[in-house]
């Protein structure tokens, strides 16, 4: 589970304008009756990509594919609410993305994303809407200045949670620093008996 | 000193280190709750690290998401597939391996996790309780912070009983007076939830106070507590008092003698000081409170019964309307109802199947509806049949199922079809939430049951001011 570092990246944007894109949506509970974490890409917004007879809906921006056309996910006003299912951030990850950007993230999305090298991008809703007109403009995200820049050097900076940020700039893994507090744990343990 | 809410209060007694500018605080968890869904892959992480789980003794385990709800077929369960039936399996093989107390297939308490821990005294005022699900938020009913966590997390509990948490916000939903009569914790949870927005609460632990609040069974504050993240907020909380406390005493789990009385004199101080201060602060009326349904497909966008969809906002809504087939500026009432689903970690428990037995008792449900009462828990399915509750329930020509989440996530193969409307008693109306193309209508278990005999989406109010004379 160690995490890849992360500084900056380059891609062009999807963007799907719903708002509340629910974890239902990203990855439907029908699936997750799977026990493992790898290649659920293939299942990423399964019903808005397959009609009911499990053939390819032709709809933009999807069309049909099951991984990888762009790196960075436009998404509309609070993204990724409803189940705590991590398999939503697994999904996305394994279809190709590393990032997601939207006015709000929910929370629990927020930090499984950061949890998996998906980065949760809060942007300001002036930002957003442009972002939202312009679907398939190349983005750079630098993670360590906190900036999304257009190659004609617009840029704006962006919220990240601090913590996550560190993490994946520094290859951390959260686990490890909870361990290294193990002294504390115990000392807060005894504290209560 | 200065003023605390009782979300300040229950978070400091849990900081194992504090939280700085670049570090989120570590926070010590009491009880970790596990369900087959979103624990295998935590398994996993620990076996790849080789690591211990750190405290078997505040981890609980049942299975309710995939499990099947129809009766055993030759003593054994019939599961939806190959699939949901290896997920309870591995759950089993885990929670051996890891000597985690397991509530299965032969235990009398088995149940929707957030129906059976509160049953069995596992839920207590002022501890943190997590659990890899959204609807950890339940437990804060008793004063408890509650609240869900991702499968990353999981493991990150199993392995040091801590979690990395930055503090979220405080809000107070405070909803003044009383309820009009037949007014549900349901019909209070979709109310809030509509003046919040679905992503009002984000970034927040609510509060709920207020006398409507206070005036609320257990059940009741379970259920509002419930669904606060479909408000976005991570936990919802009430102050407890003397409801709680009668209600815990004697549960399994809970403290007994002298340590229950230490308890009570500390429980009574959970609870948000006069001056203390929060970052948000809405407030609602108990009396304007009307039966609640949704109308799109988020939980969010919910009127009263008897009202008429709202002129959409923007393309988000027109759309939400053109998926759910109904038309803004008309009522809902009235549209046919194919399904009623009563239960869930909502709606299950036995208060609302009393509510459900008050409307369907003598009557017959419309012979165009198919209705599944699923009780929350084994404890629920044994009180309510001791009451005959079952037998209403057949008569009128409902299904009556053995405990699990069921249709609330229609993952067993208990499903709506596509295109079918279903008045629902749990908590998300999301697209496909209930099967493909499904369309959900959230509502009280009242006003679910009336849809039931009705055939149609109906008010539960005239049910009950003519009471059937049996
Ligand atoms: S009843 Fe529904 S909301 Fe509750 S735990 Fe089960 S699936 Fe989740």
């Amino acid at each position: 589970m160690s995490l890849e570092k992360i500084t900056q990246f380059t891609s062009k944007t999807m963007v799907l304008e719903a708002e509340n894109i629910d974890t239902d949506q990203i990855i439907p509970a029908r699936f997750l009756t799977t026990t493992v974490r790898e290649g659920l890409g293939k299942l990423a917004f399964y019903d808005w990509r397959y009609n009911e007879a499990g053939l390819p809906v032709n709809s933009d921006p999807f069309a049909g594919k099951d991984s990888g056309i762009h790196q960075i996910l436009v998404g509309g006003d609070n993204f990724g609410c409803g189940s705590s299912r991590e398999h939503a951030p697994w999904a996305l990850v394994d279809f190709g993305f590393r990032a997601v950007i939207s006015t709000k993230v929910a929370d629990i999305f927020k930090n499984n994303a950061l949890k998996n090298g998906l980065l949760p991008i809060e942007v300001e809703p002036k930002v957003h809407a442009e972002l939202l007109a312009a679907p398939g403009v190349e983005l750079t995200i630098d993670l360590e200045r906190r900036e999304i820049i257009r190659p004609d050097h617009w840029r704006q900076s962006f919220e990240v949670d601090p913590f996550g940020r560190q993490c994946l700039l520094d290859g951390i893994d959260p686990l490890g620093f909870l361990q290294s507090c193990e002294t504390d744990i115990e000392k807060f343990e005894a504290r209560q008996t | 000193m200065s003023s605390k809410s009782l979300f300040d209060k229950v978070w400091e007694r849990h900081l194992v280190r504090a939280q700085t500018p670049e570090q989120p605080g570590v926070l010590y968890i009491d009880r970790h709750l596990v369900h087959e869904v979103t624990s295998p892959q935590a398994f996993s992480m620990l076996r790849e690290k080789d690591l211990k789980l750190r405290c078997p003794e505040r981890t609980f385990a049942t299975m309710d998401h995939s499990i099947p709800t129809i009766p055993f077929v030759d003593g054994k369960p019939v599961y939806a597939s190959e699939e949901t039936g290896a997920q309870v399996s591995t759950l089993q093989q885990n929670c051996a391996d890891f000597d985690i107390e397991l509530h299965g297939w032969d235990s009398p308490n088995r149940g929707v996790i957030h129906v059976m821990a509160p049953e069995l005294g596992l839920t207590l005022p002022g501890m943190t309780i997590v659990c890899g699900d959204s609807h950890t938020a339940t437990h804060g009913a008793f004063g408890a912070l509650a609240f869900g966590i991702g499968t990353t997390e999981v493991a990150h509990v199993f392995a040091t009983q801590c979690l990395l948490q930055a503090k979220p916000k405080a809000l107070r939903v405070t909803i003044d007076g009383r309820l009009n009569d037949g007014i549900t914790a349901k019909d209070m949870a979709l109310a809030v939830i509509a003046a919040l927005g679905a992503a009002g609460g984000t970034g927040y632990v609510i509060e709920y106070a207020g006398e409507a609040v206070r005036g609320l069974s257990m059940e009741g504050r379970m259920t509002l507590c419930n669904m606060s993240i479909e408000a976005g907020a991570r936990a919802g909380m009430i102050a407890p008092d003397d409801i709680t406390f009668n209600w815990l005493k004697g549960r399994t789990h809970a403290p007994e003698g002298q340590a229950w009385d230490d308890a009570i004199a500390d429980w009574k101080t959970l609870c948000s000081d006069e001056a203390a201060v929060f970052d948000k602060e809405i407030s609602l009326r108990g009396q304007h409170i009307a039966p609640m349904i949704t109308y799109g497909p988020s939980p969010d966008q919910a009127m009263a019964v008897d009202s008429i969809t709202p002129n959409p906002a923007g393309d988000v809504e027109a759309d939400g309307l053109e998926y759910m087939q109904f038309t803004a500026g008309r009522p809902v009432m009235g549209e046919k109802v194919d399904v009623v689903f009563i239960g869930s970690c909502t709606n299950g428990r036995l208060s609302d199947l009393w509510d459900v037995a008050d409307v369907l008792k003598g009557r017959k449900i419309h012979e165009r509806v198919r209705m599944l009462i699923v009780p929350g828990s084994e404890q629920v399915r044994r009180n309510a049949e001791s009451e005959g509750l079952h037998d209403i329930f057949t008569a009128a020509g409902a299904e009556w199922r053995l405990p699990g989440c069921s249709m609330c996530i229609a993952m067993n193969g208990d499903m709506a079809q596509p295109g079918e409307l279903v008045v629902s008693t749990s908590n998300r109306n999301f697209k496909g939430r209930q099967g493909k193309g499904a369309r959900t209508v959230l509502a009280s278990p009242a006003t679910a049951a009336a849809c039931a005999v009705w055939g149609e989406v109906a008010d539960p109010r005239p049910f009950r001011e003519t009471p059937h004379v049996a």
